[in-house]
């Protein structure tokens, strides 16, 4: 088949990614050629800021060399503008009269910034902050000059200002609204944040207009005159007062337009041969001027040049952090108040913190920090999740503290920790490596920070001070991922939730029928997706699917837990907590025989062997079996124990048998596998001896029967349980916590704890499902027992099967 | 038998059926001089023979997820590629790897 000839026209930021992800779904399909008017290879243009601050040269902020256009068989022409387009001969010109034809043409012309139109804004010395030859140029000036204006306090003209003042210039910025930046901030924090700009040497003169510019007696310009007649020195004027889409070429070409080249959800123009996405793309009503949202669009438009069909445009919500080493600011959402909203503030000019969230139907809409802006990734994902945010209202300002809980010394505020500081204390990465590795590899998403220095990719514990230092240094460019629409991993575009429905509409029954129904775009999946397809093939269709053994974490392949150096650890089921002279006996000597190093009591109620060889593991596991015990799943995504006390058999203060409750709540959960570990426990009275409040259900007697409390977890983040109600007698407690748990095993996403997934759907959805609806519950409950039912003892399995003991015996040549 | 010292040094050496190493799965071969070696069988009945040695720190690569020709670590995660033993980029690194073939359904190893 011939190639389809793809032409693009703009060599920057959205097209180019566009390419890439072209190139990931559909590598040969196009012979692709990329014009540019820059002289440059793809670069990094947010990164200007910093090059200009002379922290980083042109060369760091690259984003693709030569090499890359060359690898990729891509024909670069550089320094070279196109200027007409003939549609009917489906053919484009350049400024130096070559021309190439195209069966599909990307137009990413970006935008032209604004110039405002007084007398002088020709003059030499005036210029605007777009480009590499821009920046040199601000560069150059500001060895030679004194004087600098700034023409505009938006985001791009505070950080030029900023960069200039650093290299020693006078800078005074003029702008002609009340307050700066004031699109993105409210008056407060516009204040706060002028006041320590000016601490950092800069002027500011506002509301202000610009009248006119004037020229010295080089014929440079020397002066700004205001429209009240003031006139301040100026050896160098920047405008920065706004960016316009450049459509020139595309309005040639009689493309429609209006504020930017109209786009449909498919990032396809008028003509549809002729697509368009970035800066110049105006898709419904808005053009963008931040990169993530082009980075989107850039998804959506590969996939349909790549001809998947899948996936359409549907907008972004935008948000903002000033690029300016050690000052924080963070805006995002519609915080301009108006019908039905409400305010929520925190003021402390003391401290310099000033919050201000902003909702509506209980929902949050927008937010504004100063100062304080660890929390700026969480509300931007509320915000674009609509998350219902009533219940969590009175703290909402206080944030979710979900940073620097453990693991890194209790630091919380990115901008206040030394390079040398440690961000990951699982990997030990530090801030300066962090922030060094995102500009030099052009780094966008916490995906891409995990991947490169393994910062937040193992407990995960400070992914928050990660996105504060990805959100700092690359500002508005980060975009979290969309928590609940994000693809399973890289072999995908599709969600949990797609997944799962299609698993169930289509009865797929196995890991490669998932793979191959859902189109993936690897032939065996990887090691993120293939745990999450087998665990909702055999949740959603139990005894039909088949049980991928080679798609099970290694943990649950050999149904013991992995330790660092390659051994493992065996730990049995102590039902409820309760154990045997004879049982002791049996792992006393078991744990002699295979000389197992370290026995020790874990946090839920059973002993650990550690360091057991693996080839001893079905030897050890027999042994075990002998004396009546199974295993303790201590490994799996499934139910762990169930913790008690020692209750009313024994205890004084006891309401309620604890421990048969738990016996009997552990024996029915036996072998259930869940989308993550699931922990139960059960208290005898109010006093809770076994920590019912922090386990995914909690039972605590009391005496008029059991209070049943779900959603806990006491993990890296602790997370209270949620009161969830009432019940009389055991049986009763029995079915609510097996529907609850059902439900979670049905609609949960693969490795989301209960507190993630009743925080995902709502209290009152499950409340709806499980206590409302007695029908409902009843046939969760029995779902419940029917999956489980007739399962088998891995350990016993593996004794009577030598075709799964195989797997563990060593091979010799 | 006509064998020159290369040769003899690179015996092809039978190692088990092709049935006993699981698709998607791995066995580790114990007792050789170069340490323990994981063979490896892909979707598509391939087999390849590596250190079971993760690059990174040591981990055992045999106990890892198979997909395509890679296989990932299970203690960090690292991706190592199946063919040659080299880590997938962004991390760098590589592992020794050794010829392996199958024969009329048995599989042998070139040590
Ligand atoms: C100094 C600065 C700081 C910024 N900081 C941030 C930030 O912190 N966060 C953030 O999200 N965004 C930031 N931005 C905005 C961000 O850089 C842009 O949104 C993004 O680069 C737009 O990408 P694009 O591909 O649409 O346009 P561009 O990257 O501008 O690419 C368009 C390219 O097309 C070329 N071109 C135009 N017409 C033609 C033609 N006819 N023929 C050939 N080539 C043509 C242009 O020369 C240009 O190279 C910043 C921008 C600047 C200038
Ligand atoms: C691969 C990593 C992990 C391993 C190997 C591991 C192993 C274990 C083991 C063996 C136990 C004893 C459980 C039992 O008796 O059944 C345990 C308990 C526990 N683990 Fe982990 N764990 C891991 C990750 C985590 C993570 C990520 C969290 C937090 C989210 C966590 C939180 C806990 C808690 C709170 C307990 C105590 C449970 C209780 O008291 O009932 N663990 N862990
Ligand atoms: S047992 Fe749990 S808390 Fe302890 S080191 Fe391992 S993961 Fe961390
Ligand atoms: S929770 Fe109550 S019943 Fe249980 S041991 Fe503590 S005091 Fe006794
Ligand atoms: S030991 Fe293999 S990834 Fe760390």
């Amino acid at each position: 088949m011939r190639k389809l000839k793809l032409v693009m026209v703009g060599n920057g930021m959205a097209g180019v990614r566009t390419l890439e992800e072209l190139l990931k779904i559909a590598p040969d399909m196009y012979e692709i050629t990329v014009f540019g008017a820059e002289p440059h290879p793809n670069y990094n243009r947010i990164l200007l800021s910093p090059v200009l601050a002379g922290e980083m040269t042109l060369q760091d902020i690259i984003l693709n060399d030569h090499q890359w256009y060359a690898d990729n068989n891509i024909e670069l022409v550089l320094n070279n503008k196109i200027v007409k387009i003939d549609r009917k001969g489906r053919k484009v010109f350049a400024a130096d009269g070559s021309e190439r034809e195209y069966d599909r043409l990307l137009l990413a012309t970006g935008s032209n910034p604004f110039i405002l139109p007084v007398p002088g804004k020709d003059l030499p010395g005036v210029i605007a902050y777009r480009d590499v030859a821009d920046t040199d140029e601000m560069i150059d000036a500001a060895a030679k000059h004194k004087h600098a204006v700034v023409v505009g306090a938006g985001l791009l003209g505070l950080e030029a200002a900023n960069g200039l003042a650093l290299r020693g210039m006078d800078v005074t910025v003029v702008h002609i609204g009340d307050w700066i930046m004031e699109r993105q901030l409210d008056k407060p924090a516009a204040d706060m944040l002028q006041k320590s700009l000016e601490k950092k040497g800069l002027k500011f003169l506002l509301p202000k207009f610009t009248a006119e510019l004037i020229a010295g007696e080089s014929g440079r310009v020397a002066a700004v005159k205001f429209k009240d007649g003031e006139q301040i020195p100026a050896d160098l004027v920047v405008m920065a007062a706004g960016i316009r889409p450049n459509t020139t070429l595309a309005e040639s070409a009689g493309i429609h337009c209006d504020r930017g080249i109209s786009v449909n959800d498919t990032m396809q123009t008028y003509d549809p041969r002729i697509y368009a996405v970035g800066e110049c793309a105006n898709h419904r009503g808005i053009a963008y001027g931040l990169v993530a949202p082009l980075f989107e669009q850039a998804k959506v438009c590969a996939n349909h040049l790549a001809m998947y069909g899948i996936g359409s445009y549907k907008g972004s919500v935008t948000s903002t952090k000033l690029k300016v080493t050690g000052i924080d600011v963070f805006s995002a959402g519609d915080f301009s108040g108006g019908e039905g909203t409400e305010d929520i503030v925190l003021n402390d000019p003391g401290a310099g913190v000033y919050k201000r969230v902003v909702l509506k139907n209980d929902k949050l809409v927008g937010a504004v920090m100063y100062g304080d802006t660890k929390d700026g990734a969480w509300y931007f994902q509320m915000l674009k999740d609509g998350q219902d945010v009533s219940e969590i209202r009175d703290h909402l300002l206080f944030g979710n503290s979900h940073l620097g809980d453990t693991g890194h010394k209790g630091n919380n505020l990115a901008s206040s920790m030394p390079d040398s500081a440690e961000v990951c204390g699982c990997n030990g990465v530090c801030k300066g490596t962090i922030v060094k590795t995102i500009q030099e590899q052009g780094l966008f998403t916490l995906e891409d920070v995990r991947k490169h220095t393994k910062a937040s990719s193992s407990c995960g514990s400070c992914t928050g001070l990660v996105e504060q230092i990805l959100a700092s240094t690359i500002g508005g460019a980060y975009q979290p991922a969309d928590s609940h629409n994000k693809p399973v991993c890289g072999c995908t575009d599709r969600s949990h939730g797609e997944v799962r429905k299609a698993i169930r509409d289509n009865k797929l029954l196995s890991v490669q029928q998932a793979i191959d129904f859902l189109e993936w775009q690897t032939p065996n999946g990887c090691a993120s997706c293939r745990p999450a397809l087998n665990y909702y093939c055999i949740s959603t269709w139990p005894h039909e699917a088949t049980d991928d053994a080679q798609s099970r974490f290694i943990n649950e392949r050999a149904h013991a837990n992995i330790q660092k150096d390659g051994t493992y650890s065996v730990v049995p089921r102590m039902w409820g907590g309760l154990t045997t002279p004879n049982e002791l006996r049996a792992i006393a000597d078991a744990a002699e025989k295979y000389k197992v190093p370290t026995v020790k009591v874990t946090g839920g109620q059973r002993i650990d062997l550690l360091g057991v060889k693996k080839e001893d593991l079905p030897l050890i596991w027999h042994d075990l079996g002998e004396a009546g015990m199974v295993s303790g799943h201590a490994y799996g995504k499934s139910i762990r124990t169930v913790k008690t006390c020692v209750g009313a058999e024994h205890c004084r203060f006891g309401t309620q048998l604890s421990m048969s409750l738990g016996v009997k709540l552990e024996k029915m959960l036996f072998g259930m596998y869940s989308p993550h570990k699931v922990k139960l426990a059960v208290s005898g009275c109010p006093r809770n001896c076994a920590e019912a409040g922090i386990k995914d259900v909690g039972i605590i007697g009391v005496d008029s029967g059991y209070e049943i409390h779900v959603a806990g977890n006491g993990g890296i983040k602790t997370d209270v349980a949620q009161f969830f109600t009432k019940a009389k007698t055991e049986e009763e407690v029995m079915e609510i916590s097996g529907a609850f748990l059902q439900l979670y095993r049905e609609e949960g996403y693969y490795l989301e704890r209960t507190v993630h997934y009743v925080d995902r759907v709502g209290l009152d959805h499950v409340k709806k499902l499980v206590l409302d609806d007695a029908a409902n519950r009843k046939a969760l409950y029995e779902r419940l027992l029917f999956a489980l039912q007739d399962y088998e003892d891995p350990w016993k399995e593996h004794a009577q099967k030598p075709e799964l003991r195989r797997a563990f015996e060593p091979l010799s040549v | 038998m006509e064998t020159t010292m290369t040769e003899v040094q690179t015996e092809w050496k039978r190692l088990c059926a092709l049935d006993e190493i699981p698709m998607l799965g791995s066995r580790v071969v114990t007792g050789t001089p170069h340490g323990d070696i994981a063979v490896f069988r892909t979707s598509d009945n391939d087999v390849f023979a590596i250190h079971d040695k993760c690059p990174h720190k040591g981990g055992p690569l045999s106990q890892g997820i198979v997909h395509g020709r890679s296989v990932t670590c299970p203690l960090h995660s690292w991706k190592v590629r199946l063919e040659d033993g080299n880590v997938e980029a962004p991390d760098v690194g590589c592992t020794r790897s050794f010829a392996a073939k199958v024969e009329n359904g048995t599989v042998f190893l070139q040590l």
